[in-house]
This record gives structure tokens, C-alpha cells and sequence, in this order.
């Protein structure tokens, strides 16, 4: 037995997602299970794949926050055969909340860099219509009573709400003027046909109206204005800032990509849509989560030996705008920055929880496509109860020169 | 005067409508906007869609949306699908029982071509997505559409009309032959429906042409969008073979015709019907083949055939499951492990029937360890047959053999539940089985007789304990004949005889509730009915006037062809017990008698395709000199079935007539269209005349 092990390059060959629907009775998944959801994008994500076989699938990782009912069942597992992968495809499920799909990836992507994985297929879906946040929730009682993490830590949008205490510069004013160019970037990469790229199309099917097929994100409101934001509620706190406007919504939606060892993806002839350089998860006060994204990206960056000013294009989450400006702030981004989220982001088109992280990554990989003079880009995202997560990509198509190495 | 144009059909009274629910959905690839239809009754996949009035004009509403949407340029194509796992299974059938004219009768057949034929005729192209079972009328639709999709996963596909007595007659007949060619629609149209209603699966579907693309179900609705979207930018073009329209065409309909007359000698017209509106279709217009088709399906609803066909599916997809007189399942108790005393063919055909469905150790006795092993052999030996023809896996088939033991002692009965004999036919060896059998099991363990005549009250008797006694008749081959006749004996407690149909239906047998009467149903009423046709041979009637008597009833097989496939000392020997129970009625046929004396088992020897009686079996008979007619033979045995069967009524030995017909339908494999037997005995006058009165009344299995 060799004692040598060759630390492979991974590299992301495809990542896909179904459209992004509202959670709730009117929304269009209302009546579409979770897993039929998450079959359709491993479906989607291997059909555009037809050199790879999907006996060569090593292991499927799949996310959800709440696992239970058609989100439980080792969904990993019974997504795989439901898909109709070979029996011999094993599966597995993940959890680490908003971060599920991107920490399916890191998890996975490790087994390819030992050398125990060739192939691996992420995934994650939630569906907040059918599983609402905190559904079946049993907190153990001592985290309150030795007060491990403060009542607020378990909803999220106080937890927004005690980042703008904590950056009073960070104003409710900014938080609107971010979302409002979210939905704005979001109209645009749709008017130009960026962002229907990388969906695939659902059949939806309800009692009284038969089937339908979702073809477009739901949650986008591409009429948004400054004024129409400032004059939302603020549901977390009394005259507080966080609104639905400048947060994510409720979603439904899942998500898949395709990992292979880079050297599987020069055999097979795959597409590489990114290369993984590094990533990091970090952990925060569970009452201010989402400035999570600061500790990790330190993290990940120092492991890759780069520093910020080495990251060309940000995907960054948006649970709120807040946590978002936190993160710019922090590394003195401006708040329009073109490289931050240049298609959008959740705030516009919606975060299904478990599944965003794939989304985030789905979306790094257009915009490496129409950058090859960017070497790095970054995907973040703040986590409940205190943690964040990143993963620094290289760019396939970067043409510039090593200089730095040099 | 009737207007045959303002005539409406009547609905079923208590229709449950399918609904056409219209919804607009962008198509993949920007080819456009698309009316997508969901046919959807409200129910799950257990109640499948079906057309009837209400449905009809449901789909004929959503198809106005579509035609003013497509004339404003709106939409770039229509589709019809169907709710989860159905897509629809044809028109609802239960208003027929209804219509009593014949303009009403046509009035239904042409409000589906006006509804369906508006699929094929728009200005944009219609597509089928034919996500599941797909039947008749739902097949129809489809054939409307200028294309169609299938899902891998969609099981149940076929015309099955002729098997009622009906012919596809909303665009069937015309549009399959014309789609695919005359040889395989009458393979799907005649045939297969009269192949025990064969269904097709959707490679089968697919060889035949039926469908463009074949898709798998996982996301069959998307892929199906998909495939039309390219249809419709012209990215895919959908090929498809010519049809011979030259002597293949005529000589498939010949062809169609042999087939139907060596099953049914001409005594149905469905079939012929079918096959006269598939040999039209081939130089017909559109509009000429749609009326010829309403002119058949009023001419056959307003028939006798299609009533008793519609009467006889009633029986055999409801009253079959739903047994009348039934204690409640719930007395029946848990078997877990079960005896079979011998081990002869019956008792391992039994064995092997018992371990696959029930899935329990199932042990086998006989005298010695010979035979023993000869019945432990042939289960074992069919279990690897089934796995040979991959039926079984390898794990399964190792589970089930695991499970089969024998033995040459009755200890290894003591833990069963249920223990069945499958010995000798002789009442004192039985006997002797049950004393032999109830020194070993517990008290409540059912002891069941696979007899096909003896009395089972009279094995019982002796016993500790006879309430546990009841008798179960299966029919020959055990695997296949979908009948069980369970015999409540004199002394027979609930529990007992629940716990019998409750091993019935988990064999998935159909269970009739019988009395404890000699030979119970169809044993009795076939012999009775072969006792005269063989009394007309040794009368001196020709074998061939003799063996196609029945011909015009259009009976699974000639009554030799039938004494030679039970065995004639199986048949003697059946004869002869009900010989002694009713002489006045059973006669024992003595060239019989000397043929199974003389230990002669084949009777017949063939010329060809025809039979006639073996030389040295006709060698041993004596002759007589007064033959009859075909016809004469004909009235002779109906006239006994008629009596017998009013007899058996008034002894009891099931409630109703439903239950002889059932039993005749399912354990003899008479047709549809004789209702099993007493519609057609009714329709024929037979009943009123030979015992007085009807056995139905008007209208049940028959329009007068």
C-alpha cells in the first residue's frame, strides 16, 4: 500500500437548480413535493452531462434544513433512485442550515481531494411551504437557561436586526438601497437571458388547476423602489429595519452540481465551470450570524495564501442586506461594487434555505464565463445560530498570466 | 320522429366527471406559449378518469379556450395529459345499462367524435402526453392528437371494447389502422382483447408505433414539453412508417377474421364488428370512417352481447372482490405457517401456489419419503423455473425454497394454521386424513379439503372439532385459474371459513361462497352440461355434430376438447358422484366408463385441426342409433344448464345468480357475452321456458 497521497484538484463541472417559488398556498411548488423538486435538477444536472455515466457517481450528498417527510429519508439516498441513478450510487444527507448545498460541496469535494471520490453529485432543497422554518423544533431548554446563546439567536431576522445595532453605519437606508439593486441586477441577467440558463423547468401540478411547468423564479419584484421599501413593515422589531424587502423571502426551490477530480474531467471531456481553491467554515455569536461570512472568508483566504484584494467576483448570500453590507464593510467593498453579486442575489430571487449554496455557485460560474481576466472568485454565506461558510473558486477560463507565483 | 342531430345521450346518473382543467404554460426553447390540458377527475390514481357527458363536455369547453386562444395567435400548440398514473381509461361505461334507443345509443358515439376529433383538427398541432393507464376512450384521444409522447412508466394501454362487446368506436377502429396498418390494430383491437384482454406495455406500444417518443416517468411532463417545443420550432421532425394500404391490409383483416372465428365461431359481433370498421378504414374518409364506427357502437349498445358484457365485468371486477355472505374478515385468523397433506401434482401445485403468495413455511406430507421428495422436488423445480425466466430473483427464489419442506410424519403440522388435503377423492381416506391431522395441530388450525365433489360435512364429521372444516375447490391449472369456490360445510363457524377467504384472496383467487353441495358450481353445471352432449354422441349423434354443437355460444373450447383437458376419469369420476346424488339428472356415460376402465386417458386423436375420437377409444364404445341434430344437442344442454342452475338456486348453493355466472365466467372461462350463463339463457328464452321464470331481471345483463 502506498503511503503517498496526491492531493487531487476538484473541480465543478455544472451546477443547475429548479426556479425559486414562493413558499406558501399560492406560490407555484404549493401542491410539488420537496424531493420531486430536487430530482428534477439531478435530472436536468446530468442530462447536460451525457459524457458522464452515472455509474461513475461516487457519492450524491443532499441538503435540507428540516428532514423530515419528503425532505428526510436520507434524501440523498432516495433522490438518487428516484432520479435513476444505478442502485449502485450511494447517497447521503447533509445539514448545516443555509449553508447545506455549499457545505454538500466542501464535503464532498474533500473526498475527492484524498483521492476516496471520482465523481460526486451535490444537491440541496427546501421547500418552506411544505417545511416551515422551525418545523418540529425542540431546542434542549439549557441553551436558554445557561444561556448559551441569546432567545433571538433562533430567528433570523432578529438576529439581522442585532447587526444593524452592532454596525450602526449600517443603515436601514443602505439595506434598501442594496435590495433595491439586487432586484435590479436580477431584472437585467433575466432581460439578457443569464440567469434561464441554468434552470430547469418543473412540472407543477395542482388539485383545481391541473399541471402547469415553472420555467422562471417567482420571488423576483422587478417594479421594486426606494420608496415601496421604505414603506414595508418591519415585522422583527418595532420601528426596527429589517423588512421584507431587504431580506430574502420564504422559498422553495433545490438545486444539484456536479464535482469531479480534475484529472476525471480531462478523461470524461467535462466542462470546468470552476476549480476549488479553499474554503472555510468559522463560527460567530449565534445572535449576530450573519456577519459569519467575515471569519470564514479570513479563514479560507489565508488558507489559499490570498488575500482579498485576490477575489475578482463575489457571490455572496442574501439572507438580509444587512449581513451582506456587514461582510463589504468589514473588507472595504463599496456597496455597488461590480464584482459582488453582479447577477443578483437571494434578496431578488429567493433562498430556499438548504439549496442556496449551489445557487451561489451556479451563478460564480457565469460570471467567471464572462470574466477570463479574473483568476478568483468567492462564495459566502452567513448561517443560523452563528457561523459562516466560504468557498474560493479559480476560474477555468482565467487567461491572464501567474504573475504572482512568478 | 327522433332528430338524430338535437338527440343528447344520457349520462350516467351518478357520473363523476373528469375534468379538462386548461392551463397556459410557456413552452422550453421559446417556441411559445401552449394550452396544456389535465384531464383529472378529483380522485386518486385508484379511481381512474373516464368519459361520460359530464367529462365530454368538460373537455369540449376547454377545447373552445383552446380554439379562440389559437385563432388570436395566442398559443403555439395544445396538449392533453392526465392526472398522476392515469391518463384515462375510456368512456364511462355506466350509463349504458340506461340508454334504451338506438338514437340515443348514437348520439353518444358521435358527442365523443365531435368532442375528441377537435384535437386533431386545429390550426396548431395537438400533442398527447400519455402519462399512465391509457384505455379506450383515453387511447382515442390520443390517437386524435397529431402526436404523442408515453411514459415509460405507464402501465395498462389497450383497446379493450371487443372483450365488453363494444368496438372503439370514438376514432379507434379508424385512426390505429390508419396509423400503424391493419395488422396491428387488429392485433390490439381484436385480438388482444380476446387474448384474455391482454394489456400492452409501453415497449410493446412503442414496436407497435402507437406513440412518437417513449419517456421516462421521472420527469415525463417536462421531457414531453421539451420533445413539443422542438416539434414545434421545426428543431424535431417526427418520422413515421408508411402504411401498407395494399393486399397486407386485406389480408390482415382475413387474417383478423380466421382468428375471431376459431375463437368464437361468429357467436359475438364485437370482434366482427371491429374488424369491418378497421377493413373500411383503409379507403375511407375521416368523416365516413367516424359514422361508421357511431353506426357499431349504436347497433352494439343497443345489444344483448355488449349488456352481459358490461354485466359480467361488473362481476368479475366487483362482486369477484367484494364475496356476498362472507363472514367479516376480521374473525379470520394470522396464518403463519401451513400444511399440505400429499404430495402428489395437486398438493405441489398447491405448495407452490401457497409459499409465493403467502410467503410462510408450507410443509408437505405423503406416505413416504419417495414421494416426499418428488413434491418438495417439483416446488423447488418451479421456483427455479420462475427464476430462470427472471420472474423470481435469485434471494426470493432462495427465500422461497427455504420455506418449502416435507415430511412422512404429520408432527411438522403441529404449529400451522391452516392445513389442506389434496389426497385421493375418496370420503374414508379423507376422513382418515383430517382424524389423522387434528391428533396433531391445535384446535383452532382450519382444515381445509381441496375436493372437487365429495361432501365436506360428511370429512368433517368425525372430527373433534368440525367447525374448522371447510372445503376450497381450485380449479386446474392451480397458478392460473382465478376462481376458488369456498364450501361453508353443516358445521363450519365463522372464524373458519373467514380465515378461508382471507387465504383466498391473498392468493389472489377470486372466492365464491358456495353450500356444501355435491360438485358446487361449476363442476355441477359442466357436467350436467357434458353429460348431455355425451349422452347425444353415445346416442348415435356424429362426433363432429356433437363437438361443434356449442360452437354458436362461442365457448372457450368444443365440450371434447374440454372432457379431454379435465382427464376423463376425473370427469367419470365427477359424474358418477353426482350420478348418485341427483340419477333423475346425472347420467354416467358407459363408453366413458369403459374407456377409463380400460385405462385409456387420451380420447381424442387429430386430423389436422380437427379432432375426432382416438381409434382404440372408439374401438371400446357402443354406438347407439338415434342421432340428433347440432341444434337439438344445442337446446338439450341449455335446457340442462337452465334447470340445473334454477335447481341450484333453490337448494342454495350460492345466493344469486351473479355468483354461477361469476363462477362460470372465472372458473370455466365462459365469455362475457353470454353473462357467464343465465343472460344468456334469459335472452334466449331458454330460462322461461324450461323452469318458468327469468333468473335476472330485464335490463340487468340484457336491453329488453
Amino acid at each position: 500500500m502506498s503511503t503517498q497521497r496526491a492531493v487531487r484538484d476538484v473541480v465543478l463541472v455544472d451546477a443547475v437548480r429548479t426556479p425559486f417559488g414562493k413558499a406558501g398556498a399560492t406560490g407555484i411548488y404549493a401542491e410539488t413535493r420537496a424531493d420531486d423538486l430536487l430530482v428534477a435538477a439531478m435530472r436536468e444536472v446530468m442530462r447536460r452531462n451525457p459524457n458522464l455515466p452515472a455509474g461513475r457517481i461516487d457519492d450524491v450528498a443532499v441538503a435540507a434544513t428540516t428532514q423530515i417527510g419528503d425532505q428526510g429519508l436520507t434524501l440523498g439516498r432516495t433522490a438518487g433512485i428516484l432520479a435513476g441513478f444505478p442502485r449502485s450510487v450511494p447517497g447521503q444527507s447533509v445539514d448545516r442550515m443555509c449553508a447545506g448545498a455549499l457545505t454538500a460541496v466542501t464535503n464532498l469535494a474533500s473526498g475527492i481531494g484524498v483521492g476516496a471520490y471520482d465523481v460526486v453529485v451535490a444537491g440541496g432543497v427546501e421547500h418552506m411551504g411544505r417545511h416551515p422554518m422551525g418545523e418540529g423544533m425542540d431546542p434542549n431548554p439549557r441553551l436558554i437557561a445557561e444561556k448559551l446563546v441569546d432567545p433571538e439567536a433562533l430567528f433570523m431576522g432578529k438576529t439581522a436586526e442585532n447587526l444593524h445595532d452592532r454596525f450602526p453605519h449600517l443603515t436601514k437606508a443602505r439595506a434598501d438601497e442594496y435590495s433595491l439593486r439586487s432586484q435590479e441586477k436580477t431584472a437585467k441577467a433575466y432581460a439578457e437571458g443569464t440567469i434561464q440558463l441554468d434552470l430547469v423547468p418543473v412540472a407543477t401540478r395542482t388539485a383545481a388547476a391541473g399541471w402547469g411547468l415553472a420555467t422562471v423564479d417567482e420571488p423576483p419584484r422587478p417594479a421594486t423602489t426606494l420608496e415601496g421599501l421604505a414603506a414595508l413593515k418591519t415585522p422583527f422589531r418595532p420601528h426596527g429595519r429589517v423588512t421584507a424587502g431587504n431580506a430574502a423571502g420564504l422559498n422553495d426551490g433545490a438545486t444539484a452540481a456536479i464535482l469531479v477530480a480534475e484529472d476525471v474531467a480531462d478523461e470524461l471531456g467535462l466542462t470546468k465551470k470552476a476549480r476549488l481553491v479553499s474554503f472555510a467554515f468559522a463560527g460567530v455569536e449565534p445572535e449576530v450570524m450573519g456577519v459569519g461570512p467575515v471569519p470564514a472568508t479570513e479563514k479560507a483566504l489565508a488558507k489559499a495564501g490570498l488575500t482579498i484584494e485576490d477575489i475578482g467576483l463575489f457571490e455572496v448570500n442574501e439572507a438580509f442586506a444587512v449581513q451582506v453590507l456587514a461582510f463589504l464593510d468589514h473588507f472595504g467593498i463599496a456597496d455597488d461594487d461590480p464584482r459582488v453579486n453582479p447577477y443578483g442575489g437571494a434578496i431578488a430571487v429567493g433562498h430556499p434555505l438548504a439549496s442556496s449554496g449551489i445557487r451561489l455557485m451556479a451563478y460564480l460560474a457565469r460570471s467567471f464565463e464572462a470574466h477570463p481576466e479574473v483568476r478568483y472568485g468567492l462564495t459566502t454565506m452567513c448561517i443560523g445560530l452563528g457561523m459562516g461558510g466560504t468557498v474560493i473558486w479559480e476560474n477555468p477560463a482565467w487567461t491572464g498570466t501567474n504573475d504572482k507565483d512568478a | 320522429m327522433t332528430d338524430t342531430t338535437t338527440s343528447t345521450p344520457a349520462g350516467a346518473p351518478d357520473e363523476i366527471v373528469t375534468k379538462a382543467l386548461l392551463r397556459l404554460v410557456d413552452l422550453p426553447y421559446s417556441a411559445g406559449r401552449a394550452a396544456l390540458i389535465t384531464l383529472d377527475n378529483g380522485h386518486d390514481h385508484t379511481k381512474p378518469n373516464t368519459f361520460g357527458l359530464g367529462g365530454l363536455t368538460s373537455l369540449s369547453e376547454a377545447l373552445d379556450s383552446v380554439e379562440a386562444a389559437a385563432a388570436a395567435g395566442e398559443i403555439v400548440a395544445v396538449a392533453v395529459t392526465g392526472k398522476p398514473f392515469i391518463f384515462a381509461v375510456g368512456a364511462d361505461l355506466t350509463g349504458v345499462p340506461h340508454l334504451q334507443d338506438i338514437e340515443q345509443a348514437r348520439a353518444l358515439g358521435a358527442l365523443g367524435h365531435k368532442t375528441f376529433r377537435r384535437l386533431g383538427e386545429m390550426s396548431i398541432p395537438s400533442f398527447a402526453f400519455v402519462n399512465g393507464a391509457t384505455m379506450g376512450g383515453g387511447l382515442e384521444v390520443a390517437l386524435m392528437c397529431t402526436y404523442r409522447t408515453l411514459s415509460t412508466g405507464a402501465g395498462l394501454i389497450s383497446f379493450p371494447e371487443v372483450a365488453l362487446g363494444l368496438v372503439p368506436g370514438w376514432g379507434g377502429a379508424y385512426l390505429l389502422p390508419n396509423l400503424v396498418g391493419a395488422a396491428k390494430a387488429i392485433t390490439v383491437i381484436v385480438e388482444s382483447p380476446l387474448n384474455q384482454n391482454r394489456m400492452l406495455k409501453p415497449a410493446d406500444a412503442m414496436k407497435l408505433g402507437i406513440f412518437d417518443v417513449a419517456l421516462e416517468p421521472a420527469d415525463f411532463l417536462v421531457e414531453s414539453l421539451r420533445w413539443a417545443a422542438r416539434v414545434v420550432t421545426g428543431d424535431f421532425v417526427v418520422e413515421r412508417p408508411e402504411v401498407d394500404r395494399g393486399q397486407a391490409w386485406d389480408d390482415a383483416v382475413a387474417a383478423g377474421r380466421a382468428f375471431a372465428d376459431a375463437k368464437l365461431h361468429g357467436a359475438t359481433p364485437a370482434p366482427y364488428r371491429a374488424l369491418d370498421l378497421i377493413a373500411a378504414a383503409r379507403t375511407s374518409t375521416r368523416d365516413e370512417g367516424f359514422v361508421a364506427e357511431d353506426d357499431a357502437l349504436a347497433a352494439l349498445v343497443m345489444g344483448d352481447d355488449l349488456r352481459a358484457g358490461l354485466y359480467s365485468f361488473d362481476l368479475v371486477q366487483r362482486r369477484a372482490k367484494r364475496p356476498v355472505g362472507v363472514p367479516d374478515k376480521k374473525l379470520a385468523r394470522p396464518v403463519t405457517k401451513v400444511g399440505v397433506v400429499g404430495a402428489g401434482l395437486m398438493a405441489s401445485q398447491l405448495a407452490l401456489l401457497f409459499v409465493q403468495r403467502l410467503e410462510v413455511p408450507v410443509v408437505l406430507t405423503d406416505l413416504d419419503q419417495a414421494r416426499v421428495d418428488k413434491g418438495v422436488g417439483y416446488v423447488h423445480g418451479e421456483i427455479d423455473k420462475l427464476t430462470t425466466k427472471g420472474r423470481l430473483s435469485n434471494d426470493k427464489a432462495n427465500r422461497l425454497r427455504a420455506l418449502v419442506s416435507g415430511s412422512t410424519t404429520k408432527d411438522v403440522f403441529a404449529d400451522a394454521e391452516i392445513v389442506i388435503e389434496a389426497v385421493f377423492e375418496d370420503l374414508k381416506v379423507k376422513q382418515q386424513v383430517f382424524a389423522e391431522v387434528e391428533a396433531v395441530v391445535s384446535d383452532t388450525c382450519v382444515l381445509l379439503t381441496n375436493t372437487s365433489s365429495l361432501s365436506v360435512t360428511a370429512m368433517a364429521e368425525n372430527l373433534q372439532h368440525p367447525e374448522r372444516v371447510v372445503g376450497v375447490h381450485f380449479f386446474n391449472p392451480v397458478a392460473l385459474m382465478p376462481l376458488l369456490e369456498i364450501a361453508r360445510a353443516e358445521k363450519t363457524d365463522d372464524a373458519s371459513l373467514a380465515t378461508a377467504f382471507a387465504l383466498g384472496k391473498a392468493l389472489k383467487k377470486s372466492c365464491v361462497l358456495v353450500k356444501d353441495a355435491p360438485a358446487f358450481v361449476v363442476n355441477r353445471l359442466l357436467t350436467r352440461f357434458l353429460g348431455e352432449v355425451t349422452a347425444a354422441y353415445d346416442e348415435g349423434t356424429p362426433f363432429e355434430v356433437v363437438n361443434s354443437s356449442l360452437d354458436p355460444l362461442g365457448l372457450p373450447m368444443s365440450p371434447y376438447l374440454l372432457l379431454q383437458l379435465v382427464g376423463p376419469a376425473v370427469a367419470f369420476h365427477t359424474a358418477e358422484t353426482l350420478h348418485q346424488a341427483f340419477p333423475d339428472r346425472f347420467g354416467v356415460s358407459e363408453n366413458q366408463r369403459r374407456m377409463v376402465e380400460a385405462g385409456k386417458t387420451t380420447l381424442l386423436a387429430w386430423d389436422g385441426a380437427t379432432p375426432r375420437i382416438a381409434d382404440d377409444v372408439a374401438a371400446l364404445f357402443e354406438i347407439g342409433d338415434s342421432p340428433s341434430t347440432a341444434a337439438e344437442v344445442r337446446q338439450r344442454a341449455l335446457d340442462a344448464i337452465a334447470q340445473e342452475a334454477r335447481l341450484m338456486l333453490d337448494e342454495g348453493v350460492v345466493a344469486e345468480p351473479q355468483d354461477l355466472d361469476l363462477c362460470m365466467l372465472l372458473g370455466a372461462g365462459w365469455p362475457f357475452h353470454l353473462g357467464g350463463i343465465t343472460p344468456y339463457l334469459d335472452r334466449t328464452g331458454t330460462s322461461e321456458r324450461v323452469t318458468g321464470r327469468r333468473f335476472l331481471p330485464a335490463h340487468v345483463a340484457s336491453v329488453g
